[in-house]
């Protein structure tokens, strides 16, 4: 056979596929079926975020979180809060402790909801993602009710959170945790057991251990491969110490142990935000820091006061100044490690703020995850990396 | 983080590498070593096979800008040990033009990191082999997060309906962009207007 007969055939995949999850381009070179080199081009959805974070104020920056990763809003404002209140060194109340948690947990289930379903939906399956969608929406209004947004919350501010939540909504939230695991069951029933879903995840991107560290994994990618490494016990912030929660670990590497691992991360959930719920009906108090030199007095306060009026004009033009220094602070958001390094010139913005986020470091292995595996198999590969442009393309 | 084994964990990097390293410091319960530029491989390759360290999981590669100095851009390495549960951020500053060693070969994860910080900040990190932009757009010039790159950068785009495509246009502010400065007449020495007149009723 003459040597020009044997060439790999390149496809471009995207940037416009609906197994791409958002604007993904992926130049893939294959050996008849077999991928041989894939080489995702990313920055579609590059907004310079962090270009535009460095013009603002700390308090202005908050909502640019929301728009990182769009899946779950809540999980990349926490990074954020924690950095600067890192070196402001303010204590959250408990009760404020306690409200970003349960939101951070039912961002968790928003996530994982539409990951699991829509990579259901990319191997074959229609009907999870519509059964998906009714609790996501149930979730959504939770956040609404909170901060008046389903989507860009900005719900967790310096020092605490916006507002306190109305007893009804507790109460509502505390009804969809008893409603819930029904629900997850029935989609555990139409997939863990299926015999095409297992056929298109089982031993499909197995992962090491040492892989995953060598490429720089985190959340459900390491702990699918059996570490059980969750910065919530290993690192914990807020009051994440006092809860109790397991952590649920993968023992292959699959596509389809990362799938479990992932749903019973949502049982988990549902268990913390029910001792949230508890204990927010005990705890009463303020929900956010009480010094208006970082959080702005109430309305109420304001009609009265004089100084109070002075503080909130203050906060809302000017903003509030931040010791110098840098800090690197992280949380486990649902995707994996969302980071935030945070260099502050004691000035009223930020210095510099990068933003380190999880499915960057997880999109980049997909040359190495795909290589070897059938064209079809892609898209279970970018289904279980649980990736967002968003947060990628920054 | 456990602030005592960080302590120990210092002492024991600044015995080790005292060649490489310019200094060492605990800030924030966080540890941050400076190292020279050029020795970045052996001290990420002791971090990461060192027993006492074992930084095997590099979190992230960042790049800031600081024009006033002279080595203006800071290269920043973030390292975790799963095992020990410990961070530590290594930097080290380079020129407006100057290089870096990559590592790559150390740490596979790197290559993106890399390829954007060269990307957002100009910094060339030799040895990599694919040092190709990748957040901004195919044919971008210049690098965005550098401090002297405006915010509203140099080029937009919009669909031409004549010429049915995209087209690049230089940027058209219809208004000047503002930035403010948000300091307060009311804090630091400054005097305020009556402040004086207010005093000297008070004496009288």
């Amino acid at each position: 056979m003459a040597e020009h007969d044997l060439r790999n055939f390149l496809i471009n995949f995207g940037p416009q596929h609906p197994s791409a999850h958002g604007v993904l381009r992926m130049i893939l070179e294959l050996d008849g079926e077999v991928v041989e080199r894939a080489d995702p081009h990313i920055g579609l959805l590059h907004r310079g975020t962090e270009k535009l974070i460095e013009n603002k104020t700390y308090l202005q920056a908050i909502p640019y979180f929301d728009r990182l990763d769009y899946v779950s809003p809540m999980n990349q404002e926490h990074a954020f809060v924690l950095a600067f209140e890192k070196l402001l060194k303010v204590d959250v109340p408990i009760r404020g402790q306690l409200i970003r948690v349960m939101y951070a947990e039912i961002g968790r289930i928003l996530n994982h909801l539409l990951n699991v379903t829509s990579m259901a939906l990319d191997v074959g399956a229609l009907t999870p993602p519509l059964w998906g969608y009714e609790e996501r929406e149930k979730c959504m209004i939770f956040y609404e009710r909170a901060c008046g947004a389903r989507l860009h919350a900005a719900y967790f501010r310096p020092g605490g959170v916006h507002q306190d939540l109305p007893d009804d909504l507790i109460n509502d939230i505390e009804a969809f945790c008893e409603s819930f695991p029904k629900v997850l069951d029935d989609l555990e029933g139409l997939l863990t057991d299926n015999r095409i879903f297992k056929q298109r995840n089982v031993d499909i991107a197995v992962v090491s251990l040492e892989e995953a560290e060598a490429h720089g994994f985190s959340g459900v990618m390491v702990r699918g491969s059996g570490a059980a490494w969750d910065l919530r016990r290993a690192q914990p912030y807020e009051c994440y110490s006092d809860l109790d929660f397991k952590i649920p670990v993968g023992k292959n590497g699959d596509c389809y142990d990362r799938y479990l691992v992932r749903m019973e991360e949502m049982h988990q959930s549902v268990h913390i935000i029910k001792q949230c719920v508890e204990r927010l009906r005990q705890v009463k108090g303020p929900v956010s820091c009480i010094d208006h030199k970082i959080s702005p007095p109430s309305r109420k306060e304001m009609k009265r006061s004089m100084e109070a009026l002075i503080h909130h004009f203050k906060l809302h033009t000017e903003g509030f100044k931040v010791p110098a220094g840098e800090v690197y602070s992280a949380v486990e958001a649902p995707k994996g490690e969302f980071g935030v390094y945070l260099v502050s010139d004691g000035s009223n913005k930020p210095y510099r703020c990068k933003i380190r986020s999880p499915g960057f470091a997880h999109l980049q292995a997909m040359d190495f995850l795909c290589k070897g595996h059938m064209l079809a198999d892609v898209a279970a590969v970018i289904g279980t990396l649980d990736i967002v442009f968003g947060e990628i393309d920054r | 983080m456990d602030q005592d084994a960080l302590t120990e964990l210092k002492e024991h990097i600044e015995a080790a590498l005292d060649q490489d390293i310019v200094k060492a410091s605990l800030e924030n319960g966080e540890l941050t070593v400076c190292v020279v530029p050029e020795h970045i491989d052996r001290v990420l390759k002791f971090l990461r096979d060192d027993a006492r360290c074992g930084f095997r999981v590099l979190v992230d590669v960042c790049g800031a800008d600081y024009p006033g100095r002279k080595n203006r851009i800071d290269v920043l390495y973030h390292l975790l040990s799963m095992t020990r549960n410990l961070r530590v951020r290594v930097k080290a500053q380079i020129p407006q033009d100057g290089s870096i060693p990559s590592v790559v070969g150390l740490f596979p994860s790197a290559m993106w990191y890399e390829r954007e910080t060269y990307d957002l900040f100009g910094v060339v990190f030799e040895g990599n082999q694919d040092l190709r932009r990748i957040l901004t757009d195919y044919g971008f010039e210049g690098h965005p997060l550098r401090k002297d790159f405006p915010l509203t950068g140099f080029n937009e785009v919009r669909y031409d309906d004549e010429q049915k495509r995209v087209v690049y246009e230089p940027v058209h502010l219809v208004q000047e962009f503002r930035s403010f400065d948000s300091l307060s007449p009311w804090e630091g020495e400054q005097s305020l207007p009556g402040l004086d007149k207010a005093a000297s009723e008070g004496e009288g």
